[in-house]
């Protein structure tokens, strides 16, 4: 018996459900309705209405990354500081929401920051002046960072807790101070798990629709909305191809960058 | 000295840790309030109630999406785990280019953007004429089910030894015979947890889902989605609390429950 047959349906179920519905996307992406070739798909991201929102996913999934990457290495260190396992109860409880449905995350963000949702409500009460939270860039970052903030928690604590005490120890008895140990040793040792939670929130948030729709209103397009709207309402696929096109050219960009860095693959989350 | 800037440095910590503690879960406290706020206000406390938790259960739409993501999240699993364990294994005795191949394949629905992977899949079956609902649902979550089960399986595959095998075949055995007898319980834990990983993948999928379910067909998410742009009703909260209570029981289950088995 060969044992390579087995690898048949695998081949089979992949070829089918993942390299033709790519080609698809390349197809569409690259004909205009009537089937002959064009680019003018792929060239329309350079309009202003396009171009604004690859723009606007771009610094938005750029500023929730760095936040989120600020806020949890000091708290990876910290959990780390504490000699806490990688099954310890105060690590699960931090990586907890990770599991709980995406999109009632969202929402509950959403019941918080409406006009007349909760912080308003507080904020009335206490006789301040009503904020309009919700609909703006802000409310969207929130929602990311609130969103993949385990996602860079977990890659990034994984990392740490391999670092050896006495790497560090030894920094220190050589007299390097707190910012010295940081920088040339710290950083350097967890760059793989930075590197995966980096991926592994700017990629969900610069492809994100569910977000903006949710906590943006329709008022604030990311070049998610935009592809997403283009088949389930204009229904213009050859567009929405070409946009897709131009997206996963940004994404292999970024992933390629980052490789770069981070040679070893050791930060991977499984 | 020395004790009082420790002392210092610890209460720092502990301020961080709640305060990002707060961050995550004030959300989800706040709608497990509301979930028994008899009043739809989101800001007056109008009185306990249970009534969004009956509305919830005897809501037909939403114990049918629950059923359907159960369904979708098992079978989904069930047959990406065959499908990769089976090619994990004729993997596992290929040449190095088939090899990388091979994996590269199942890297790309890993590294996609879901936004893209659900738009090429309802693309490819509206073009071959396949209609939108369950079964295209279910071909696409197995479809990124697969890599998480290669994934899972392939470390497990390379620990076990060839040659246990083969003294297992000349003692008789025939191939798959000494396959389940002595390969699969060494790379079982993996086949195990290459199964929950796909199951957990399906349950939480949105985009994908949104893409491919064509008209009528709901899972949890896309109806929760299709629910909360028309604006969000009590039974919502319910909903999260329950699947928060069941998410966490699941949760501590799996990772504190005492590990018998390992220490055999």
């Amino acid at each position: 018996m060969n044992r390579k047959l087995l690898a048949g349906p695998y081949l089979i179920w992949m070829i089918g459900f993942v390299l033709i519905p790519l080609a698809l996307i390349f197809y569409y992406g690259l004909t205009d309705r009537s089937g002959a070739f064009t680019l003018a798909n792929i060239v329309s991201i350079a309009t202003e209405e396009h171009a604004k929102a690859m723009w606007l996913s771009l610094g938005l999934s750029f500023v929730s990354t760095l936040i989120c990457l600020l806020l949890a290495y000091p708290l990876a260190m910290i959990l780390r500081s504490r000699g806490m396992g990688r099954t310890s109860f105060i690590v699960f409880i931090f990586v907890l929401p990770m599991w709980m449905n995406f999109l009632l995350r969202t929402m509950a963000w959403q019941t918080l920051l409406e006009k007349n949702g909760v912080i308003n409500g507080i904020l009335s009460a206490l006789h301040l002046p009503v904020q309009s939270l919700i609909n703006t860039p802000g409310a969207i970052i929130l929602g990311m960072v609130y969103n993949f903030l385990p996602f860079m928690v977990l890659p990034v604590y994984n990392v740490l807790c391999k670092i050896d005490d006495n790497t560090i120890n030894a920094a220190r008895d050589l007299g390097a101070n707190f910012w010295q140990t940081l920088f040339r040793i710290w950083l350097p040792l967890s760059l793989p798990g930075i590197i995966s939670g980096i991926t592994m929130v700017f990629i969900p948030a610069l492809t994100t629709f569910v977000i903006s729709n949710l906590l943006g209103g329709s008022k604030i397009l990311l070049i998610g909305n935009v592809i997403e709207q283009e088949f389930n309402k204009s229904g213009n696929w050859n567009l929405g191809s070409g946009l897709s096109l131009v997206l996963m050219a940004f994404i292999i960009i970024s992933m390629a960058i980052l490789a770069k860095y981070d040679k070893t693959g050791e930060g991977s989350m499984f | 000295m020395n004790r009082w800037k420790r002392n210092l440095k610890r209460i720092w910590q502990d301020f961080y840790l709640v305060m990002i503690m707060v961050f995550l879960y004030a959300p989800i406290a706040t709608m497990m309030v509301l979930s028994f706020n008899k009043s739809k206000s989101r800001t007056q406390w109008g009185g306990f109630t249970l009534r969004w938790y009956t509305e919830m259960f005897s809501s037909r739409n939403i114990t049918s999406a629950l059923v359907n993501t159960l369904v979708i999240a098992f079978l989904s699993a069930l047959i990406a785990t065959v499908i990769g364990t089976a090619a994990s294994i004729a993997i596992n005795s290929m040449k190095t280019v088939p090899r990388t191949i091979f994996m590269g394949l199942a890297n790309i629905p890993m590294l996609n953007a879901e936004i893209v992977t659900g738009i090429s899949l309802m693309l490819a079956f509206i073009a071959f004429g396949i209609s939108l609902g369950f079964k295209t649902v279910l071909i696409s979550h197995t479809t990124f089910n697969i890599p998480f089960v290669i994934l899972s399986v392939m470390p497990k595959l390379k620990q076990t030894s060839r040659t246990t095998y083969e003294a297992a075949m000349d003692l008789g055995a025939g191939p798959v015979y000494a396959f389940f007898k002595v390969v699969f319980p060494d790379i079982m834990p993996g086949v195990l947890s290459g199964f929950l990983m796909a199951f957990t993948m399906s349950l939480d999928d949105f985009i994908i889902t949104h893409f491919t379910r064509g008209a009528g067909f709901n899972t949890l998410s896309t109806l929760i989605y299709s629910e909360v742009r028309r604006g969000i009703k009590p039974s919502m909260y319910a909903l999260s609390t329950v699947i928060f209570v069941v998410v966490l029981a699941l949760l501590l289950i799996s990772n504190f429950a005492p590990k018998k088995r390992q220490e055999n």
